[in-house]
């Protein structure tokens, strides 16, 4: 379907960079901000050797006896964590736009004139659009993860003094374990914590969950604080994180501002465009037979996704079946499910709303996982490869299913990876996307940016046709009789450009401002430069 | 001073239209300034439209600024069309392709139960109409379009009819009050328009008109399709007289009741029991069933309310409605569901065709079920409510197999 892994030694030379064609016939970059980075290789096709990487040794002589690692002030606890040029912070989007932390670490590196540091955030929102400024002066070199709003187009614009690097969730802990990212100070804003370290994000002011995309960052960066502004005393239950990793512990007034930390889109569509092509997915579902007893299906945070959930629902009901797992992204609706008895448990890896952190706080069956245990990739197995469904947005799709969820069809960055490369090992990958967005289409030739290989990416749903990969004969036999519109990807592509006519190709420079990495770590595309 | 003028819609919100104002100069050529949010993807190919429209129109010295929020190349056409013909004298048009798909014709007696009302100057709702799959779309000149707007409207419901598919519904215009109304004509007729709704009729006169003007244009322009009519009736004296004019011409197949303007007539409120227009919806109905038309019942406002939705389509299907008018597409499969015939009905009416079809494959002329004798209209009724069924996803095409496959 796409080209093969054969010109390996074919190196073009453009700029300052050495550019490869990998595996997935796209330009990409071997070395970028002083570090080698090895090209995408196909699906299952890398496999590194030797050992994760080590934190270094602690010993407890260099800690209070009595647990207390109270530091009066942020300032203090980064100085002491040994802030300096270049160094790499992490931060996590646990409060999504509703973030106070990030800034302020950057404000306190600024005063003291430090410069070149590599943000390492698990997102980054809108709210973070006021570290550009921190990115013009240099005291930020780039950032590695996901760029979006302002931040997105300062990037792509090429105004970021290094490269960028996105990866997604599970790349991002597969990165920190491998060490292809060290660490120097990750800083973990808790809804709720001791100060001997251990925290929470289920309880509290800024209450968001739970606090899994930090697990990594707890376990291998070489300092590690804790920020909370509801300081209990020891111990604190439940320890989403582990005290014994942690440094530092700091009392803030606030740390997120709470009906920000749980906005974003988390309620059912109203659009009936939309409802339609949740309705068709659903349909869809039913008549592969994935709407089984026992079954189980991850939707992510869109309206679509949401509606979808609640037709699954609605079928589990009317067929008096339940699903054995849903994972998510949890919200009310799923809530509901848990609590109606609709699926056995929720396998949760981050939370979207209050119900979600009320259930994760009160149900047994509301369970709390990580990048570590629902993505990573260089693991002995994750839980996403389990899921008989996933359900997936996309900015794009080509002829051949290969799909991008990054960049705009202009070629400027638009959204981060999140956990979508990693749901694609699902056993059913689908994509309910509008045919063309305003006069945009989606299925084009060729994505602008490629996040997921094609031969993953099993349905897409639009609202005037659904594909079916050729790969997945099974899918195309069951649903040989339906009266859904099955039509290729091709009819879709050509539909679409009948309506919106054929778009111009975006002109992009030959100058990288980021990569985009596979699950495995390997680079998958290139995103360049865009001249304003 | 140049003249200047300018159509089209831009603000908070708007999408999938553009804003153009142009300046006729006397001489420097052609000015395009574009704004447009795909204009990394589409600003050649906006430019080298709208160059184009105007030299269709003979237009060699202008400025033009186009703002565009990802319109179709048909709205494109359709606001620098209606800007220029404020500028000049012309008898030119600027017509879009006219799509394959869009050259059907509608039969008498075909399902009404759902038409979906669309503003006549909103792009972005007409776009993805057809894939509701609504019986009918109404693209609206009238009630939904301000009056300083009426003029650019009509170019745009005329590229739509010929450029947007709406997959085989059918292709509705609800024209102005007549005599204003029969100047939309020129614009719709000519492009394969099926169904004209003519609103706040009050006398077969008025029907009359619209019915004279068509045939002149069809006349003109060779037009073969029928064009079907649909009087609104929306008075006390439109009541009154609704027999007579549902009587005026063969080519009226439903009549339509409008509650909001009748009750404002009434000097009453229109409420959720309706028992102020019970009069009048008996009324209306009764002269559609005289005179074998469909009768089509007023739309039911709030959108959000869909069992509010559902009670009003049980009880205007129990006074003898065929369907009713929707403004959001949401409300489609309601109407469908519960206008369509119940799983009751769908089983009696599957016995009967297949007595019927059984006696005419044994070479019988009479058909029986049971002991009973079965007439060729109860057949036809039969048929009809199963063909609504199928229609509205009740039943499948092909259930006559499905049910033989299982024996």
């Amino acid at each position: 379907m796409w080209v093969n892994y054969q010109k390996i030694g074919e190196i073009l030379k453009m700029k300052n960079y050495n550019l490869v064609k990998n595996a997935i016939g796209r330009l990409v970059p071997t070395e970028i901000n002083g570090k080698s980075y090895v090209p995408y290789m196909g699906v299952g096709k890398y496999r590194p050797t030797g050992r994760k990487y080590a934190p270094l040794i602690s010993t407890c002589a260099d800690y209070p006896s009595d647990g207390n690692k109270l530091i009066p002030s942020l300032k203090e606890a980064l100085i002491k964590s040994g802030l300096r040029n270049g160094i790499t912070i992490s931060t996590h989007h646990h409060f999504r736009n509703g973030d106070l932390i990030a800034q302020q670490i950057f404000d306190i590196a600024y005063e003291l004139g430090i410069k070149d540091l590599v943000w390492f955030p698990s997102a980054s929102f809108e709210c973070h659009s006021t570290l550009i400024k921190y990115l013009e002066d240099g005291t930020i070199n780039h950032i590695e993860g996901s760029m979006n709003g302002a931040l997105g187009r300062f990037a792509t614009e090429g105004k970021m003094k290094g490269i960028g690097v996105l990866r997604s969730h599970g790349g991002r802990y597969q990165a920190v374990q491998d060490g292809d990212v060290h660490i120097d100070i990750a800083v973990i804003a808790a809804p709720t914590a001791d100060s001997f370290g251990n925290a929470t994000g289920d309880r509290g002011p800024a209450a968001c969950g739970l606090l899994g995309f930090a697990l990594a960052d707890s376990q291998y960066a070489d300092k590690v604080l804790v920020v909370t502004d509801n300081l209990v005393p020891f111990p604190c239950i439940p320890w989403q994180i582990h005290g014994n990793n942690v440094d530092y512990v700091i009392k803030l007034d606030q740390i997120g501002i709470p009906e920000k930390i749980v906005s974003g889109t988390t309620e059912i569509t109203k659009s009936s465009d939309r409802l339609l092509l949740a309705e068709m997915t659903a349909q869809f579902c039913e008549e592969a037979g994935i709407v089984h007893d026992g079954f189980s299906f991850q939707a992510g945070a869109g309206g679509t996704a949401l509606s979808i959930g609640t037709y699954f629902a609605e079928m589990c009901k009317d067929k008096s079946i339940k699903a054995r797992f849903a994972r998510g992204g949890s919200n009310k609706y799923l809530v509901k499910m848990l609590e109606d008895g609709l699926t056995d448990y929720i396998l949760d890896g981050q939370t979207f709303d209050l119900e979600g952190v009320r259930s994760m706080r009160e149900n047994s069956g509301h369970i709390n996982t990580s990048p570590f245990t629902s993505y990573n990739y260089h693991g002995k197995g994750n839980f996403s490869s389990m899921l008989d469904v996933v359900i997936l947005g996309a900015t794009e799709v080509d002829v051949n299913f290969n799909a991008n969820v990054v960049t705009h069809s202009d070629g400027y960055l638009l959204h981060g990876i999140g956990g979508w490369q990693n749901c694609l090992f699902s056993k059913c990958t689908i994509l309910p996307i509008p045919l063309f967005r305003d006069r945009i289409p989606v299925v084009k030739d060729e994505v602008t940016t490629i996040c997921g290989p094609g031969e993953l990416i099993d349905v897409i749903v639009t609202e005037r046709g659904i594909a079916i990969n050729p790969l997945r004969t099974d899918l195309l036999e069951k649903l040989k009789n339906t009266t859904l519109p099955i039509k290729t990807i091709q009819q879709l592509k050509d539909e679409g450009e009948k309506i919106c006519g054929i778009p111009a190709k975006p002109k992009h420079t030959d100058e990288v401002i980021a990569i985009i990495k596979w699950v495995d770590g390997t680079v998958i595309d290139t995103v360049w430069k865009i001249e304003k | 001073m140049n003249k200047i003028a300018s159509a089209g819609n831009k603000g908070k919100g708007v999408r999938s239209d553009c804003f153009i104002s142009i300046e006729i100069l006397n001489d420097s050529g052609i000015e395009i300034q574009l704004e447009s949010k795909v204009k990394a993807l589409y600003g050649d190919s906006i430019i080298k439209l709208a160059k184009e429209v105007l030299s269709n129109f003979n237009i060699t010295n202008a400025k033009v600024i186009i703002e565009d929020f990802g319109a179709l190349p048909l709205v494109i056409a359709a606001r620098i069309e209606a800007t220029i013909i404020q500028l000049i004298d012309t008898d030119k048009e600027f017509l879009t392709p006219f799509l394959e798909e869009n050259k059907y014709k509608t039969t008498k007696d075909r399902n009404r139960i759902s038409r979906l009302y669309l503003p006549g100057n909103t792009p972005s709702l007409m776009i993805n109409a057809g894939i509701h799959k609504p019986n009918g779309i109404i693209l609206d000149l009238e009630d939904a379009v301000a009056p300083a707007k009426k003029a650019e409207a009509r170019f745009l419901v005329r590229n739509v009819l010929r450029s947007l598919n709406f997959y085989g519904a059918e292709r509705m215009v609800r024209i102005n009050q007549i005599p204003n109304g029969l100047e939309d004509l020129d614009y719709i007729i000519p492009h394969n328009v099926n169904l004209i709704l003519i609103p706040k009729v009050e006398s077969a006169n008025q029907i009359l008109q619209v019915e004279n003007k068509i045939n002149e244009i069809q006349k003109k322009k060779g037009n073969i399709y029928p064009v079907w009519y649909m009087p609104i009736i929306e008075s006390s004296l439109g009541v009154l007289k609704s027999l007579e004019i549902a009587q005026s011409s063969k080519n009226i197949v439903a009549m339509a009741i409008g509650l909001e303007d009748y009750t404002a007539d009434l000097g009453t409120k229109r409420t959720m029991e309706a028992t102020e227009s019970f009069f009048a919806r008996c009324q209306v109905v009764n002269a559609c069933k005289a005179t074998g038309i469909q009768a089509i019942d007023s739309v039911f406002s709030d959108v959000a309310n869909m069992e509010g939705l559902k009670q009003n389509v049980l009880k205007s299907k129990s006074l003898g409605f065929d369907g009713m008018g929707c403004i959001h597409p949401r409300q489609i499969k309601v109407i469908h569901e519960n206008f369509a015939p119940d799983a009751d009905e769908i089983a009696k009416a599957k016995k009967i065709v297949n007595a019927f079809l059984e006696a005419n494959e044994k070479g019988l002329g009479v058909v029986s079920l049971g002991t009973k004798m079965i007439d060729p209209p109860v057949v036809k009724r039969a048929q009809k409510l199963i063909d609504m069924a199928i229609n509205v996803g009740k039943l499948s095409k092909n259930w006559r197999d499905i049910e033989n496959e299982k024996l």
